[in-house]
């Protein structure tokens, strides 16, 4: 009996271990974490069964592009699962920040600044624009976080849900409908790829200058978005969504708090937005629908509210299921001639499978798949103490309920 | 506080004429409150005559819309919350609000939220010493708690700040008698270190006995106050508020 039980507590110790130290020493570990799993991809991606499904080159352009579904993931985790800001138009920022790069680097948004840049500099050149532009992207959607937040922060739960919901809507139709400035319905195109000194322009043939400046951005803001939530501003965060009237009863500045959510939730969804334009060079209104703000949320939930490597994970297992596996379902079933099931286009499928997944997990794993270690105490307490288990569960079932 | 006597009959908390409105609710219908420095004063009233109103509109969740606030002679009453608390006004406000995820240590620390890390790590001793329960049960969640245990933590994360006048919400609310009769014992002694204090109850027997003295409020307005001596033997009082005859 002894034996039986030494082996969970030993291996659950090795983890407590392993969290003590990866927590230490944060930064490392992430920057470790993302080299590691930057490494495992590709020689996957090399290997069958995986090349049968699709060549090793359009499985790291799929990665890269999941990368940016990753940025958004943790920008929109910092409102929603640190800060409780439930906002359902996270897109707007992402379509802010991708139209901020295009006025820079192509030549309809030049006209519109009235200034000459990609067309008399080369590509190797001009793309050069784009690694500021990063943080440029950043700062405006940070500016629009502000104004959509500063009258709107009064707003609590559903309301500010709402009122973000309605952001999310007006800033593809304002897009879709500035022809003068925004090109309207065609969006603009001949975007500059980033470039680097010693390889120049990227390109749309090889993608490993795209995967590995996307692991670089994803590991940074991954770095300070942990900063963030240990800082002070962290602290208070945790406070306004657990009881906002107590957090202001207790000093904090509740106002200045949720404001600085939206700001840097927005300016993750920013850099999202211009590393994304780069990569399509062209960008358009249809591009930001309430789709994109919703897949988002889902990888967000999934994920594990709250803990950044889980909706890191949740948003890049979505997106691949989404844009690969749903494919390569298809091609398998009517390869094999599956009764039935070849005659399923699962692509058509996907949000009824989103939707059944939710459910899923709402009923069996309501704190998602990789949670924060709070949730997962709340959720899961059976083996810590017996006593109190009954009432966790009991209070965080009815609490559940009431979302 | 080893305060002189001059310092002991200044007035802490000044209320003049205070309007306070919920939207389009007259909820205050002016109001003229003091609470002078050492002493315990308690707010008696029914439900919605307007008591909670009094307490967040002095903690600065609420601004009144006429009148005003003084606190240590200043007018407070357009200051927000969070500066309140750094100014020296700690409220443990109605229905307790624990953070129910956070373990009772960490709840003290958000209480302490604008003071430096040393203060918060002597202050927290002090707290525990003053709720040796707390001490006790320091790595559990707020949210499994006993009521007592969950005032007690809400009056202790009110005091991390070491504030001037702690305004405390309905403490016995919900609780057995047994437990009313220990929360009020740790208001006294609290209240004996030289804290002042403006308590808010229903239980207005309980209030009287530990007040040096109280206001009742009905509807918004103050209609009657004095000692707590005469509070008890008023008439009123007595029927409408101890359920004698």
């Amino acid at each position: 009996m002894s034996a039986a039980a030494a082996s969970p507590t030993s291996f659950a110790s090795r983890r407590k271990r392993l969290a003590e130290v990866s927590s230490r020493h944060r930064s490392w570990s992430i920057v470790v974490g993302i080299a590691i799993v930057g490494t495992v991809l590709p020689i996957l991606a090399a290997i069958p069964p995986f090349t049968l499904a699709t060549p090793t080159n359009a499985w790291m352009d799929g990665f890269t592009n999941a990368g940016v579904f990753v940025l958004l993931a943790i920008g929109l985790n910092l409102v929603v699962g640190v800060a409780g800001l439930l906002d359902l138009g996270y897109a707007a920022f992402f379509a802010i920040g991708a139209y901020t790069y295009s006025y820079v680097a192509s030549p309809f948004g030049n006209s519109i600044l009235g200034i000459k840049f990609v067309e008399v500099v080369s590509p190797d050149i001009a793309g050069l624009v784009f690694w500021p532009m990063l943080l440029v992207g950043a700062l405006v959607a940070a500016l629009f976080g502000i104004l959509l937040g500063a009258p709107t922060l009064r707003l609590r739960g559903d309301y500010l849900a709402i009122v973000t919901l309605g952001f999310g809507e007006i800033v593809p139709i304002v897009f879709l409908n500035a022809d003068a400035v925004t090109n309207g319905t065609n969006g603009v195109g001949g975007l500059a790829r980033p470039a680097l000194p010693i390889i120049g322009s990227f390109s749309a043939l090889n993608p490993w200058p795209y995967y590995v400046s996307m692991l670089v951005v994803v590991a940074v803001v991954m770095m300070l978005a942990y900063r963030l939530v240990e800082s002070r501003l962290g602290r208070a965060w945790e406070a306004i969504r657990e009881d906002e009237l107590a957090a202001a009863a207790s000093g904090i500045n509740t106002v200045t708090a949720k404001l600085l959510a939206f700001a840097l939730g927005a300016s993750t969804a920013g850099i999202a937005g211009v590393f994304n334009a780069s990569k399509l060079v062209t960008v358009s209104p249809d591009q930001f629908t309430f789709i994109v703000s919703f897949t988002v949320l889902a990888m967000v939930v999934l994920g594990g509210m709250g803990n950044f490597w889980g909706v890191a994970v949740g948003a890049f297992v979505i997106y691949t299921i989404n844009n690969v596996l749903l494919k390569v379902l298809n091609q398998f079933f009517d390869q094999v001639s599956f009764p039935i099931l070849k005659d399923i286009d699962f692509i058509q499928l996907q949000f009824l499978l989103y939707g059944l997944a939710l459910v899923a997990m709402m009923l069996w794993r309501p704190e998602g798949l990789f949670p924060n270690s709070r949730r997962q105490r709340e959720l899961h307490t059976a083996m810590t103490e017996p006593g109190e288990d009954e009432l966790v569960t009991a209070e965080a079932t009815s609490e559940e309920g009431q979302r | 506080m080893t305060a002189p006597t001059t310092v002991a009959t200044d007035v802490v908390l000044k209320l003049t004429n205070v309007h306070s409105y919920y939207g389009a609710i007259h909820a205050l219908r002016g109001i003229d409150i003091e609470v002078p420095r050492g002493e315990i004063v308690t707010l008696i009233g029914a439900n919605g005559a307007g008591k909670t109103t009094t307490l967040r509109t002095i903690s600065g969740l609420l601004h009144p819309r006429e009148g005003s606030v003084e606190f240590n002679g200043q007018d407070i009453s357009r200051v927000p919350a969070h500066e309140l608390v750094v100014k020296g006004i700690g409220h443990a406000p109605e229905g307790r609000r624990i953070f129910s995820r956070l373990t009772i240590y960490e709840n003290l620390l958000m209480g302490g939220f604008t003071r430096s890390k040393d203060e918060n790590t002597e202050q927290v001793e002090r707290v525990y010493e003053l709720f040796p329960r707390l001490r006790e049960r320091h790595a559990q969640k707020g949210g499994t708690l006993s009521g007592g245990e969950q005032q007690m933590l809400a009056i202790g994360r009110a005091l991390m700040t070491r504030p001037d006048v702690l305004l405390l919400d309905e403490p016995s609310l919900g609780l057995a008698p047994i437990l009313v009769q220990q929360i009020f014992g740790i208001i006294r002694e609290i209240n004996a270190s030289g804290m002042t204090i403006l308590l808010v109850e229903q239980n207005a027997l309980q209030a009287l006995s530990v007040a040096n003295r109280g206001y009742v409020l009905q509807t918004g307005e103050v209609v009657l106050s004095g000692s707590s001596r005469d509070l008890r033997e008023n008439e009123m009082v007595r029927k409408a508020y101890l359920g004698e005859d």
